[in-house]
């Protein structure tokens, strides 16, 4: 028995479970529709592994107008809609039910245009997040958000979780990034919001759109801002004795007005995992790591290296160690950006990712140790120190329940002091099933009131996304 | 009749009286803007004046929280003492709109007020992280928070940036911040007309060096010879390095020359409030979003058939427009036009019986509207929070 509860499945749908397959695959050719066991094991969870569910089907449209005649049928038949991109959210947002199609758009991957001139791109949402990047990068252009899982996750799932990653300090999540998108709604109606232009005519549903974990519509195509590289980039390590003395440094380095485009910070259980991983040269020796990332000219990289390491020695910095050649830019990064990956070679894990105050930091990542140990698990804490996002990581076995609900207990304790410290319950993962229920912690009945409201505008009958963000009790339907 | 609630819970109590009474209510803060938008059918105003002061600054943690009346000014000269700004350089309407008065940042939360900087730094709505508000049914409602990472939740911020006040009063506000640049420094290019000029700015803003302002004023708009104005901002020996390499870059263009900076910032801040169209002021102004390649055409085709002018910000992406108040002030062709062209347009000056007259802000495609008008009931579903403020009937 999991921990985390799902709505009861709708027994109407389960009876007529081939009477809408054969509905749907009216609509979509054979390669487009997942009906066996075998072939919808593939979408019954996503990185949040603990949790599966088989769908009913899963619906591959290659075209906006094929997932539109899904969307329509699924609406006018009752059928719940869960939207996926490649399947990566460790908040389980993707994860389906028996009564439920996945639409998933890993079929539409085409990039329709790159424009130098206006600094924009449209892309089919099944372009993977690195994909956009690398359609530009030899002109020298790159998409400025860049979550860990930026290999495999899709455009379509940044919208839908409005994706940060370790450059959003300067750079802004998805939501600074995205201009326009082409939706299909619940019944099928096809829009265009936004444009390759900036703002809106409007109201700012592109804002609400994005982070809205699928539960507005399908994003389709997307619009997003390039940008032009810096001239250089250079990370550079800084080991501290002491968490607290890192977070301090963090805090001290915005103070001087210099905004690095990333502060990532590491403890010493993540160091050990990552380094084992990566052979990045992180020090061991050290209780805390900084990866500071700075850019512009070398020389423009000296001075402003040179300010901050100026400012980490009051704080007692052990090592500097600066990136001296490409490779070893790409292995530092390398160990950061796997270290959910490296740490799942150790153990099982579920990974938190509220966002505090960074005031905070040093506070919440004493009590998250804190909270741990009293389950007598252990932690590893890697996360974006500039914008306050933790990502503390609870390593537990998978194969034994009581640890995980002991997992799930700690993580849950760990997001309701990011909440009581002033921050919230997630930076960049997003809801999912996994913190629905901690809703109330962070926002009052009338908060969430008006929230689910406006997601009745859009979706009346809750048949998108709809184990999904909002606790399963008290849930308005207009 | 004018109510100036002192706290959230009277002001919470002001909108419940007015819904029970089907009183519809202005929203007003430090009326500068009075003018933006059609004019909402209200019998009383609902005034922030007295919902003021900051309520938490924290440098180190680049944030700032106010209350909505909070003057724009307390808020400025509070982050510059320690050497911070709001980044998105919010335009003051005064000289445009001719209105008196403070600019408060409750104002500028609701109408999603951004200038020149924008283009690099993002708008308001992608620095405003928090808002606390009272929606139509007299509820206290607060999105987002005060961390600038948090999807919790559906992003009622963004939904309330920019809405006008047609879906709450909005009462607290907060905001990321950045450390105000060392310096700022401005590159001009000279006589060169709309289309290369475009093409100038759009070169500089595809470049490394992180432009933050990019301006073009065609000659007679403020000044004789057409200027394209390129600005970076930064620590001084960054913007000198900065700059020399944008001139090498753009030599094409002709030999740029580094503006004095007080009389550039003097120029940005003409720019940022669209002070060349203050005068004459019976002529209606437009502020158009497109992509910056498609508004010299643009600009072309309307100038063919309407008495004109014009002046570009964000690149090219923005295009303030004079234009002559008769019939429509261009309403009808502007629009026509940039239905094949894409981007929106929306009066920004107009008399009161003009912008009754036409669509203020872009006429949405019906299943938008349909939106528009579903999220405005669900916010305020008496329709008392300046109704027809955006549109007919929201």
């Amino acid at each position: 028995m999991s921990a985390i509860a799902f709505p009861d499945l709708d027994p109407s749908i389960l009876s007529r479970r081939d009477e809408i397959i054969a509905g749907l695959a009216a609509l979509l050719p054979r390669e487009c529709l997942v009906t066996t066991d075998d072939e919808r094991r593939a979408f019954e969870t996503d990185a949040l592994t603990a949790y599966r569910k088989l769908p009913l089907a899963v619906a591959l449209p290659r075209t906006t107008e094929e997932a539109s005649a899904v969307m329509r049928y699924c609406f006018d038949h009752g059928v719940k809609v869960v939207a996926r991109g490649a399947g990566t959210s460790l908040a389980g947002g993707a994860i389906p039910q028996e009564d439920a199609v996945v639409l998933c758009v890993a079929k539409m991957t085409r990039i329709l245009s790159v424009d130098y001139a206006n600094r924009t791109m449209r892309v089919e949402a099944g372009v993977t997040n690195l994909g956009i990047t690398d359609a530009v990068m030899a002109d020298g252009f790159f998409y400025a958000p860049d979550p860990s899982s930026q290999l495999a996750c899709t455009i379509a799932g940044n919208i839908g979780m409005n994706s940060g990653g370790a450059h959003c300090l300067k750079y802004g999540v998805t939501t600074n990034n995205v201009l326009g998108v082409k939706m299909v709604l619940v019944d099928g109606t096809i829009v265009e919001i936004g444009g390759d232009h900036l703002d809106s005519g409007g109201l700012d549903l592109l804002g609400l759109i994005i982070g809205s974990e699928g539960q507005l519509g399908i994003v389709t195509e997307a619009t997003v801002r390039i940008l032009r590289s810096a001239e250089g980039a250079r990370p550079v390590l800084f080991g501290f004795p002491t968490s607290e003395q890192a977070g301090a440094c963090v805090a001290d380095i915005i103070g001087h007005g210099i905004i690095p485009v990333a502060m990532e910070f590491m403890d010493k259980l993540a160091i050990e995992i990552c380094e084992a991983f990566a052979h990045a040269g992180y020090p061991l020796d050290a209780g805390a790591l900084l990866i500071i990332e700075v850019e512009g000219s070398d020389e423009e990289m000296e001075t402003q290296l040179g300010k901050i390491v100026e400012i980490a020695k009051k704080h007692g910095v052990m090592t500097v160690k600066e990136s001296k050649s490409a490779m070893e830019t790409a292995a530092i990064w390398k160990g950061r950006k796997s270290a959910f990956g490296a740490t799942g070679r150790i153990a099982d894990y579920i990974c938190m990712d509220g966002t505090v105050p960074t005031g905070q930091l040093s506070r919440v990542l004493a009590g998250t140790d804190e909270i741990v140990k009293s389950y007598g698990l252990r932690v590893a804490n890697v996360f974006h120190a500039g914008d306050g996002n933790m990502h503390p990581l609870i390593l537990y076995n998978v194969n034994d329940p009581e640890e995980q609900r002991k997992a799930e207990r700690a993580g849950e304790e760990i997001l309701k002091l990011c909440v009581k410290v002033g921050g919230c319950l997630t930076g960049e993962h997003g809801v999912g099933i996994e913190k629905r229920e901690l809703m109330p912690c962070q926002f009052t009945p009338e908060d969430l009131a008006q929230q689910m409201r406006v997601r009745a505008v859009f979706d009346k009958a809750w048949l998108l996304n709809p184990a999904k963000v909002f606790p399963l009790e008290g849930r308005i339907a207009a | 009749m004018i109510f100036y609630p002192g706290s959230e819970a009277e002001a919470a109590e002001n909108i419940s009286a007015a819904r029970a009474a089907k009183r519809p209510l202005a929203i007003e803060g430090g009326g500068t803007r009075a003018g933006l938008g059609r004019a909402a059918q209200v019998e009383a105003t609902l005034s922030t004046k007295a919902l003021t002061g900051i309520t938490l600054y924290e440098p180190a943690e680049l944030v700032i929280a106010a209350k909505a009346g909070t003057p724009l000014a307390e808020i400025e000269a509070t982050l510059a003492a320690r050497g911070q700004m709001l980044p998105f350089e919010p335009m003051d309407h005064r000289a445009l709109l001719g209105t008196i008065g403070e600019p408060t940042i409750g104002g500028i939360s609701a109408c999603n007020i951004s200038g020149p900087r924008r283009i690099q730094a993002g708008a308001c709505r992608d620095h405003l992280i928090g808002v606390r508000l009272i929606n139509g049914r007299g509820e206290i409602v607060k999105s987002g928070g005060r961390v600038m990472k948090n999807v919790t939740g559906l992003d009622l911020v963004k939904l309330n940036c920019g809405a006008y006040g047609t879906l709450g009063l909005i009462t607290e506000v907060t905001y990321k911040v950045l450390p105000k640049p060392e310096i700022a420094g401005t590159l001009g290019l000279f006589g060169l007309d709309d289309r290369r000029s475009i093409e100038a700015m759009s070169r500089a803003l595809g470049s490394p060096f992180e432009v933050s302002g990019a301006a073009h004023l065609p000659a007679g708009i403020g000044g004789g010879k057409s200027r394209t104005l390129l600005r970076i901002e930064n620590f001084a020996h960054s913007v000198d390095y900065r700059l020399r390499e944008l001139q090498k870059l753009l030599a094409p263009f002709g030999d740029g020359l580094r503006l004095i900076e007080e009389e550039a910032d003097a120029l940005w801040r003409d720019i940022r409030d669209c002070r060349f169209f203050a005068e004459p002021r019976q002529r209606a102004a437009w502020r158009i979003s497109t992509a910056p390649t498609r508004a010299a055409a643009l600009v072309a085709r309307l100038t063919s058939e309407l008495d004109l002018s014009h002046f570009y910000d964000w690149g090219g992406g923005l295009i303030w427009l004079s234009a002559p108040e008769a019939d429509d002030a261009g309403a009808r062709i502007i629009r026509t036009v940039l239905a094949t062209i894409g981007g929106h347009a929306t009066l920004v000056r107009g008399s009161p019986d003009l912008r009754s007259r036409i669509d203020v802000f872009e006429p949405l495609a019906a299943p938008l509207m349909k939106t528009t008008a579903g999220i405005k009931a669900s916010f305020d579903p008496g329709a008392i929070l300046n109704p027809g403020r955006m549109y007919a009937g929201v």
